[in-house]
This record gives structure tokens, C-alpha cells and sequence, in this order.
């Protein structure tokens, strides 16, 4: 089960990120205003699940023609927990608070949780982070407790345009294709999908987006790859580095004899 | 916070910069004497926010914990290479710096942990995939085997085990100071996981010169021949390395040089030779002259680690280290005639 952020007609409200704040009773994130745009929440953290960007830009969309106003058009995108299909906060999780559910969704047990913060910059996306007061990291859940009573996310329950559906992933997937063909047909030349593609870096995303300019227009990474991919090969190296040493060392000693050898 | 005021007169204090940076064309800067491998890559943020989230670690603990991991790793290899070779007194002194520099580890580790008290939920899984989990299994080995080796060694009880311990720790030794490596490169920094290949070697090279660097300040002058010889491999290493990681990184070495970073890799280079030749070249004739390279090589070591630290830091926080290199490897996955690589 995921998400499918059809950012195409998202408008902004920001329901998402209130249902999400109030279904979790996640806490408050920092009441201030960023003076760059209408996004005051500025990204994905530990009290920040769902988070809206905004962006304002000198492009048409599509076939639109410019009025007095010139070219402007705004992108807003509600960005979430991606539940990567090869997750590197599971991944690097060494007490195994992080586990991936049942629905193939991605959960951190806040009863296990030591705070170690690996997770925090394993992470390709920038989304788990940890609460400083509590010390343990958080994260979207895909709201683990209504999915399992047959409930769809609070954020895709509340969100007014159907831009959050919540689903089968495959059903999913058949939707946002046809989704992207019709704007295509109407000439959103932009439009693409992202986080889709079951081969990319991180095995595909449990939650992807129809996005209209390119990922990190957005703040997303344009291709990100699970760090643990390179791991083989990192302790492949480690291993060499630390026999060399073992052998560097003792060839120094050999060299040098018992005391009273040469200086 | 500051605000702008409407007033008759205009508006003040205008925040300047609120335009998103979309397409504004950030270029990317060359570095000297790189050849360009594609096409300059427009580089846009989301209003130059990070993509991925900084490491909440503190420096104190985690910096301090690799230049600590490393000087007790590697100490622990030179003592028992001093201990076989009748260096009782070099021995001694590198086998307690280990214990305590290993017990100041676990400490360091466990303060930073969001929440100290469930340290112990770190063996609850051993998990391959995790260097973290991985190293607290080390730790939880080689711990006991560096202490008992200090403990036997101090009081004289059981030399036979005591001579095991020696050995055990020495074995461990090395993958306690070079598996911290790993557990930098493996996450999504890019300045540290894009150097995963040379950061090991650094961070060799690092530990033996620190723990050189201690047998050569606190052993008998007649014994530390063997750590002399041994602070110029490892500098040499160290150097070599980080040369090799720099070039190889390409515009990701960037917070290497700048900031917090770049002094403090500066300061390291600099100390770290100086500690090392002079050393090698003074070290084993006066006692001062001695305990002050010993006591360069030291700090270097410490440099080194803190400003590798700083330079990861330094490229989560800028979208631009993420963005770029992962353009540039969908641009070559792209172009004709370049098969898919991996590596």
C-alpha cells in the first residue's frame, strides 16, 4: 500500500499537513514565517510528516496563455515518507526500531528507539529527523493505525482534490500513468512521475508524485540511491584498510627487531 | 526574526532574496585543473534548502569518538608489537592509553544518544547492514580484551592471559579504527559516503599516527624507534589518501577546503607532518623534542577527524553537493555509448 501526490492539483491548503498534525498529535514544528514564499514549514523533520511546498515561477503551465500578469505560475506539492521499497533507515537501524510492515510500509517502534540518529543522514530524502526534547527520531507512518482498521491516511482523507490518493501500489501506479498521459495530451509537457519506477536507486517508492518541474525544484533529490547499495564495497575497503595496518604495523616492528636493534 | 515595515516613506527593511532560486542558474564552480566530464550543470534548489536532513550528531562526541576509536584501534597494534619485541615500557604505556581512550568511546557514544538510557538496545540485533551495529558488537569485544591487556600488564597477574589479551586486542584493533569509516561513508553525506573508497585509508593512517604519536610521548626515548618509522607510514598514508579522496571527489571535496573544515584539514596536514618528521628526525635523541611531536601527531589526528566531520556536515547542508553529482550520474547513464556502471 502507498501514495500517489498528484502535485498537478494540489492547491496548497495545507489540510494534509493539519490532519496528519492532528491525527498523530505531532507536535508543534516552530511557529515562524520564512519570508521566501507561503511555505512557513520549510520541510520534512520530526514534527513535520506532511509538508507543502510552494513554489513561484516564470513558466506557463502547458498551453496557458499570459495574461497581464506575465507567465507566473505556482507549483505546490505536498512531499511525505517516500516507505522506499530498499529503505536505508531500516537499513542502518542497529536496534532494529525501524521495520517495515506489513502493508510494505515503513515504521519506527518509539518504544525501541535509542535516539543513535543514524537514520537521521542515512536517509536520501531528508524525512526521518530526530524530536531534540525527546531524543528518538520520527517519521510518517502512512498512519500504520488506520491502515490496519481499513482506514485510508488522515493526510489522503483530508485532502480536498484527491492530489493524495492513498492505495494498492500497482492500482496506484496504473492511475498516475494515465494521469500523466492526459496532461501530456493537453500540453503539460512537464509532467512526470517520480519515485515510481521500481529499479530506480531505491527500489521504487512506496509514496511517488506527479510532479510538474524537475525533482529538486521541489526539494526532492533527482536520484537518490539507498547508501547501502556501496556497503559490500565500503566494507570491502575497511577490510583492506585494516589489514594493511595490522601488516604495516607489524612489518615496522619486524623491521626494527628486538631493543637494542637498530635505531 | 526581523519583519519589513510599511511606512510613508517606502518600505523598510525589505528581506531581500525571497524569489525561489527555480532556474535561476546557480552555476557550477570548476575546480582548478578539472577537466569537465559533462556539460555544466544548471543547478536549482528548493530556495537553497538542504535535501537531505544534517546529521543530528555532535561533534564532541562523534568527531571525538573516531579520533578516539582510532587511537585505542591502532594502539592496541603498536602495543603489542612493542610487547613481542621487548619494548615493556612502550607496551605499557599504548595499552592503557587504549583502555582509556576506548572507555572515553563508549562514553562519547552513549552521551549521544537521544536517549542514553536504551544504549543497551544495540544488542538486540547484530545487523551486517549496519555499521553501527556492526561496531557496537566490536566495541563489546574488543572493550574487554584492550582492558584486560592494561589490567594484566599494570599488575604483572596472569601473563599468559595477559599475553592473549595482548594479541586479541591487537587483532580487533585495526577494525575498530577503520570500521568507523564506514559508518560515516554509509549514509547519504555525500562528502563522506562519495569517499568511501580512501576514507578508510585516512582514517588508518590517522590512528596509527595518533597512537605513534602517544607511545612517542609517553615511552622511554630508547624504545620508540618502531613508533617513529611507524608516525611517518601512517602520515604518509593519511596524506596519500586524502590527496587520492580529494581529487576523486571532485566539486564534493569542496567543503574539504572550506569553512571549519578546510582549517581544521589544513591544521591537520601541517601537524601531522611536522609531528612526524620531526619525529623521526629529533624524536629518538631529546626527550622534549619527543613529546612535542608526539603531541602534534595527536592533535593532528583530531584535526583530521573533526574536520572530516565538518566537511559532511558542510554537504548535507548544501543542496548543491547532493543535486549536481546525482544530475551528472543520470546525465552519464543517459549518454550514448556509456553503459549503466554502479560504481
Amino acid at each position: 500500500m502507498g501514495f500517489f501526490t498528484d502535485t498537478s492539483v494540489c492547491i496548497g491548503c495545507k489540510a494534509c499537513e493539519v490532519a496528519c498534525k492532528e491525527w498523530n498529535a505531532v507536535p508543534e514544528d516552530g511557529l515562524e514565517l520564512t519570508g521566501m514564499s507561503y511555505d512557513n514549514t520549510q520541510g520534512l523533520g520530526a514534527d513535520t510528516w506532511r509538508h507543502v511546498a510552494f513554489i513561484e515561477q516564470r513558466k506557463p503551465v502547458g498551453n496557458a496563455e499570459a495574461g497581464e500578469r506575465g507567465d507566473l505560475r505556482w507549483l505546490m506539492a505536498s512531499d511525505v515518507c517516500k516507505h522506499c521499497t530498499h529503505a536505508a533507515c531500516l537499513d542502518v537501524c542497529p536496534t532494529g526500531a525501524l521495520v517495515r510492515t506489513e502493508f510494505g510500509t515503513v515504521v519506527v517502534q518509539e518504544d525501541v528507539c535509542n535516539g543513535c540518529g543514524y537514520c537521521v543522514p542515512a536517509c536520501p530524502y531528508g524525512v526521518i529527523d530526530q524530536r531534540k526534547e525527546d531524543g528518538r527520531v520520527w517519521k510518517c507512518t502512512l498512519c500504520y493505525d488506520r491502515i490496519g482498521a481499513g482506514q485510508e491516511p488522515a493526510c489522503a482523507k483530508a485532502c480536498p482534490t484527491d492530489s493524495i490518493q492513498y492505495g494498492p501500489l500497482d492500482e496506484l501506479r496504473e492511475r498516475a500513468a494515465a494521469r500523466v498521459e492526459a496532461l501530456h495530451d493537453i500540453g503539460v509537457a512537464d509532467a512526470r512521475l517520480y519515485g515510481d519506477d521500481p529499479d530506480d536507486g531505491v527500489g521504487g517508492d512506496g509514496a511517488f508524485f506527479l510532479l510538474l518541474d524537475e525533482p529538486e525544484v521541489y526539494g526532492l533529490p533527482p536520484d537518490p540511491v539507498v547508501t547501502t547499495r556501496d556497503l559490500p564495497a565500503m566494507w570491502r575497503h575497511a577490510g583492506v584498510a585494516a589489514a594493511a595496518l595490522l601488516g604495516g604495523v607489524a612489518a615496522v616492528f619486524a623491521a626494527h627487531g628486538r631493543t637494542g636493534g637498530r635505531r | 526574526m526581523s519583519t519589513s515595515d510599511v511606512t510613508k516613506q517606502g518600505v523598510r527593511g525589505v528581506r531581500p532574496g525571497r524569489d525561489a532560486l527555480v532556474g535561476a542558474g546557480l552555476r557550477r564552480r570548476k575546480r582548478r585543473g578539472e577537466r569537465p566530464m559533462v556539460p555544466d550543470a544548471e543547478f536549482t534548489s528548493y530556495y537553497g534548502k538542504p535535501i537531505i536532513n544534517r546529521p543530528t550528531w555532535e561533534a564532541r562526541d562523534i568527531a571525538g569518538y573516531f579520533f578516539l576509536g582510532g587511537l585505542a584501534g591502532a594502539g592496541s597494534v603498536l602495543a603489542a608489537g612493542a610487547h613481542f619485541t621487548g619494548r615493556p615500557g612502550a607496551a605499557r604505556a599504548l595499552k592503557i592509553s587504549s583502555t582509556v581512550a576506548i572507555a572515553g568511546s563508549a562514553a562519547a557514544l552513549i552521551h549521544d544518544l537521544g536517549r542514553p538510557a536504551r544504549f543497551y538496545n544495540m544488542l538486540r540485533v547484530l545487523r551486517p547492514t549496519s555499521p553501527m551495529s556492526v561496531g557496537s558488537w566490536l566495541l563489546g569485544a574488543y572493550g574487554p580484551a584492550a582492558g584486560a591487556a592494561a589490567v594484566l600488564d599494570v599488575t604483572g597477574l596472569f601473563p599468559r592471559l595477559g599475553r592473549s589479551a595482548t594479541v586479541a586486542a591487537a587483532l580487533l584493533g585495526p577494525a575498530v579504527a577503520t570500521y568507523t569509516a564506514v559508518l560515516a561513508a554509509n549514509t547519504a553525506v555525500p562528502a563522506w559516503h562519495d569517499g568511501y573508497r580512501e576514507l578508510p585509508f585516512v582514517f588508518a593512517g590517522s590512528a596509527v599516527a595518533a597512537a605513534s604519536g602517544l607511545a612517542l610521548a609517553a615511552a622511554p626515548t630508547a624504545e620508540t624507534a618502531p613508533v617513529r618509522t611507524a608516525a611517518l607510514l601512517g602520515t604518509a598514508v593519511e596524506t596519500t589518501a586524502l590527496t587520492l579522496m580529494e581529487r576523486r571527489l571532485g566539486m564534493v571535496a569542496e567543503p574539504y577546503g572550506k569553512g571549519r573544515a578546510g582549517r581544521l584539514m589544513r591544521a591537520a596536514k601541517v601537524l601531522s607532518v611536522a609531528g612526524a618528521v620531526g619525529g623521526a628526525a629529533l624524536g629518538g635523541r631529546s626527550r622534549t623534542a619527543a613529546v612535542l611531536s608526539g603531541a602534534a601527531l595527536l592533535a593532528a589526528s583530531a584535526c583530521t577527524r573533526f574536520g572530516v566531520f565538518y566537511a559532511g556536515v558542510a554537504s548535507a547542508d548544501d543542496p548543491k553537493y547532493t543535486v549536481v553529482p546525482q544530475r551528472e550520474r543520470m546525465f552519464s547513464r543517459r549518454a550514448p555509448g556509456s553503459g549503466e556502471s554502479s560504481d
